[in-house]
């Protein structure tokens, strides 16, 4: 607690705290400008039809961006998964090759998990240019980290008796792991991925600030011009597009679980 | 020749117990095919690790050991496992995964034979479905077929765990303790069922057990195991109840032994 | 002997549940212009492994190696302080959220922490930006919003599941509901709480490196500072500052939270 209360003074003035800003004239001004821009939001014919063809993307982003990682997180998991491996079984401890590639693969995906998305977006806008293919790709690349992370914690610990079993009496390491610790873990897996996917679609609206498409790049540009209403409607829209998603993940979860 | 062990020693696998401790010492052990031999011994003999090592699951530390005639822990690390698919395991505690429906999880014993694109398709759809009725109907449990195994009692899990042995296609059987949640008579049953197929394939059946009257009466070879050494092996006729009480001598299971002395004086 | 009736293998709303979620698949890649054939065409592949050769070796020199200090600097105390100000907000609103002053209560502050979570924080910051001004500060206030409504909502339904035997007993008792808050609930709830906020915390790391983007500070601008004048070997050196930082603060957290659970 001391220590807490010791460094908040350097963190204030680092993080350049200053409530008071939030009050002085001008500042209250614009916001208060800003503010009322936002009522009534903007409901024009075409303004909203573009907003839906904007949300489309955004989900169609997110949706391509998951797949792609989830199809390189099934290899990098399995490569990172201990328990399917048959030299441990035997004498207790990987053999050196073995060892090697789980290292590799975790590292793999720690280095894929531990740069943000939106730079990798930053730096794909700048080799495949403007676009929703920056953003796909910036999902893929992250996601793929944090799913296979996880998955490969989830398989870790899921009771390992049943597929040990299969191991032992000759089965592929592959089928021992569909059949044996599967049925068990796959509702966790299900319910990681479909919350991974609501996460996906936050960040594909975030990515379209920096030209990702979708509708981050629509309130980007309706932010820069300080329309208010329109961006008063895309916060609206955003707001029950991501509370849909969630009833839609939460079905997904019960029913797949 | 099933299995031949020659000064056979084996580590404990897990880390509680320091490396240089042994659960195996010095094991010589000659095995002939379509042999049927129970493993009797206290709690923490050994029966297990000796089962294990039998399947090679787990690797010895000094002692020569051949199974089917080659020796696994010279070949390289995929004949080994092809090795091991003519042996079935069967622990103690069945491997059945809880949410899955009892014919797969009995069909997983035939995983070694499929290819792996048959393997999928009957995860969707199960093929042979009748060898898993089959099987299911030497214990009883036929009408279980499409049951999720959650909603088993113990004994029909430890019995399901038996169909799976049913449908492998394993020439040697390494049963630990299959009788363990079963009542006398569904005991009597379900060993009788496992040596007719034992016989019927001329396959090796090493079984553990704790009911030692059974293994006495059931079994022509008695092998006895205490603190990972060999205590006796010998034709059933030649076991005496005084070899039996200096087995478990000493241990908790003595009182188990002494309350099956009815049976064996009854022999 | 009768033999059990299969089930059907095609449970037909499952069925339909997978098509339903293969045709999500399949529009999305459809309905983009994905330009997968440009991305694997000889120029494409020159251009790029150009631009990243422009990245290596990463600048260090000792004046801007002090800048980037300074900038995670920033970036820690954003989120920090950030994480620190939705805790408190957090709690304060949980406890309404949690129906301790009534149904109607409950479902307006759920409300308003739903609609502050759902908007991510750098909506928020590029919103607050108009009333803060560029730099840290903005950063900061996004996080703490959007925070809030993550955490409001996480402690909300812990304080809704916690045992009601503690502090049932102290209202009993006499206590009032803010003695029996202090007395029974948080201690019992104190772990918990701690636990998501670190965790929270591991996240917040990561949206501060980047909030700077849109001019809220830290690392995240000095980025996007360097990225657009093509200094690509600062804008290196800021990468992998960040991941280090993030990696740092996720290995700290998760030790922290091993002990706040462990004991």
């Amino acid at each position: 607690m001391a220590v807490a209360m010791i460094l908040l003074f350097p963190i204030l003035v680092s993080g350049e705290f200053k409530p008071w800003l939030l009050l002085d004239a001008q500042s209250l001004g614009a916001t208060g400008h800003f503010l009322a821009s936002f009522v009534p939001p903007a409901h024009s014919r075409e303004f909203l039809l573009l907003i839906l063809a904007a949300t489309w993307q955004t989900i169609a982003i997110a949706t391509a961006g998951l797949t792609l990682a989830l199809l390189g997180a099934i290899p990098l998991t399995l490569l990172a998964t201990e328990s399917l491996s048959v030299s441990r079984m035997e004498s207790g401890h990987m053999r050196p090759a073995g060892v090697a590639i789980r290292q590799s693969a975790r590292w793999l995906l720690v280095l894929l998990r531990s740069v943000p998305e939106l730079v990798w977006a930053l730096l794909l806008v700048r080799i495949v240019g403007l676009g929703p293919t920056a953003g796909v790709l910036a999902i893929a690349l992250t996601y793929s980290g944090m799913l296979g992370k996880v998955y490969a914690e989830i398989l870790e610990s899921t009771e390992s008796h049943v597929s040990e079993s299969l191991l032992k009496n000759g089965s592929g390491r592959l089928l021992a792991l569909l059949y044996g610790t599967l049925p068990a873990s796959a509702s966790e897996l299900v319910s990681y991925t479909t919350f991974r996917w609501e996460c996906a679609i936050r960040g594909s609206v975030m990515m379209g600030f920096v030209g990702a498409g979708g509708l981050g790049q629509r309130m980007d540009e309706s932010m820069k011009m300080l329309a208010g209403d329109e961006v008063s409607t895309m916060l609206v829209i955003f707001v029950l597009l991501v509370a849909c998603a969630d009833l839609i993940s939460t079905f997904l979860r019960k029913r797949l679980g | 020749m099933s299995f031949e062990l020659r000064g056979v020693s084996v580590r404990y696998a897990s880390a509680k117990h320091t490396p240089s401790d042994l659960a195996l010492k010095d094991i010589g052990l000659s095995i002939k095919q379509g042999e049927q031999i129970a493993l009797i011994g206290p709690s923490g003999a050994g029966k297990t690790t000796l089962l294990h090592t039998l399947a090679c699951a787990h690797s010895i530390s000094s002692g020569e050991f051949s199974a089917f005639g080659v020796t696994p822990w010279t070949l390289d690390h995929g004949e080994r496992h092809a090795l091991r698919a003519r042996f079935f395991l069967a622990p103690q505690t069945p491997p059945l995964p809880p949410r899955q429906r009892v014919v797969t999880a009995v069909l997983a014993g035939r995983l070694p034979q499929w290819s792996f694109w048959q393997a999928i398709a009957s995860l969707i759809r199960p093929n042979d479905t009748d060898v898993a009725y089959e099987a299911l109907a030497r214990f009883n449990l036929q009408d279980k077929l499409y049951a999720r195994v959650d909603r088993l009692s113990g004994g029909e899990r430890q019995r399901c765990g038996m169909a799976r042995l049913l449908v492998s296609n394993a020439d040697a059987f390494l049963v630990d303790e299959p009788l363990s949640a079963l009542d006398p008579a569904l005991s009597l049953q379900t060993l009788a069922a496992l040596q007719q197929e034992a016989t019927r394939r001329s396959a090796t059946l090493v079984c553990s057990m704790h009911q030692v009257e059974l293994a006495l009466a059931h079994f022509p070879r008695i092998v006895g195991l205490r603190d990972g050494r060999i205590v006796f092996d010998a034709a059933r006729t030649a076991v005496t109840e005084a070899m039996v009480l200096a087995l478990y001598r000493n241990t908790d299971d003595a009182v188990a032994v002494v309350a099956t002395q009815t049976y064996t004086d009854a022999c | 002997m009768k033999r059990p009736a299969p089930p059907s293998v095609f449970d037909f709303s499952t069925v339909a549940l997978l098509a339903a979620l293969l045709a999500l698949v399949c529009a999305s890649f459809f309905s983009l212009t994905l330009k997968w054939s440009e991305l694997f065409t000889d120029d494409a592949l020159r251009s790029s492994l150009e631009f990243l050769r422009g990245f290596a070796p990463p600048e260090l020199a000792w004046p801007f190696l002090i800048k980037i200090a300074a900038g995670t600097l920033e970036t820690l105390s954003m989120s920090a302080l950030g994480t620190g100000i939705a805790f408190v907000l957090g709690i304060a609103l949980a406890l309404p959220a949690s129906g301790r002053y009534g149904r109607l209560a409950r479902s307006f502050i759920r409300l308003l922490l739903n609609v502050l979570r759902s908007i991510p924080e750098l909506v928020w910051a590029v919103i607050l930006l108009i009333a803060a001004g560029l730099g840290p500060f903005a950063g900061t206030l996004a996080l703490a919003v959007h925070t809030t409504g993550v955490l409001g909502r996480l402690f909300a339904d812990a304080l809704e599941n916690l045992p009601p035997a503690p502090e049932t007993t102290l209202r009993i008792n006499g206590a009032s509901p803010m003695a029996a808050f202090f007395y029974a609930v948080l201690p019992q709830a104190l772990p918990q709480l701690m636990s998501y906020t670190l965790y929270r915390w591991e996240n917040n790391i990561r949206a501060a490196a980047i909030l700077g983007v849109v001019g809220a500070g830290g690392l995240g601008q000095m980025l996007k500072f360097h990225l657009s004048l093509f200094q690509m070997q600062q804008a290196a050196s800021v990468i992998i500052a960040m991941m280090l930082m993030i990696t740092t603060v996720d290995g700290f957290s998760f030790w922290l939270r091993r002990k706040i659970n462990g004991k």
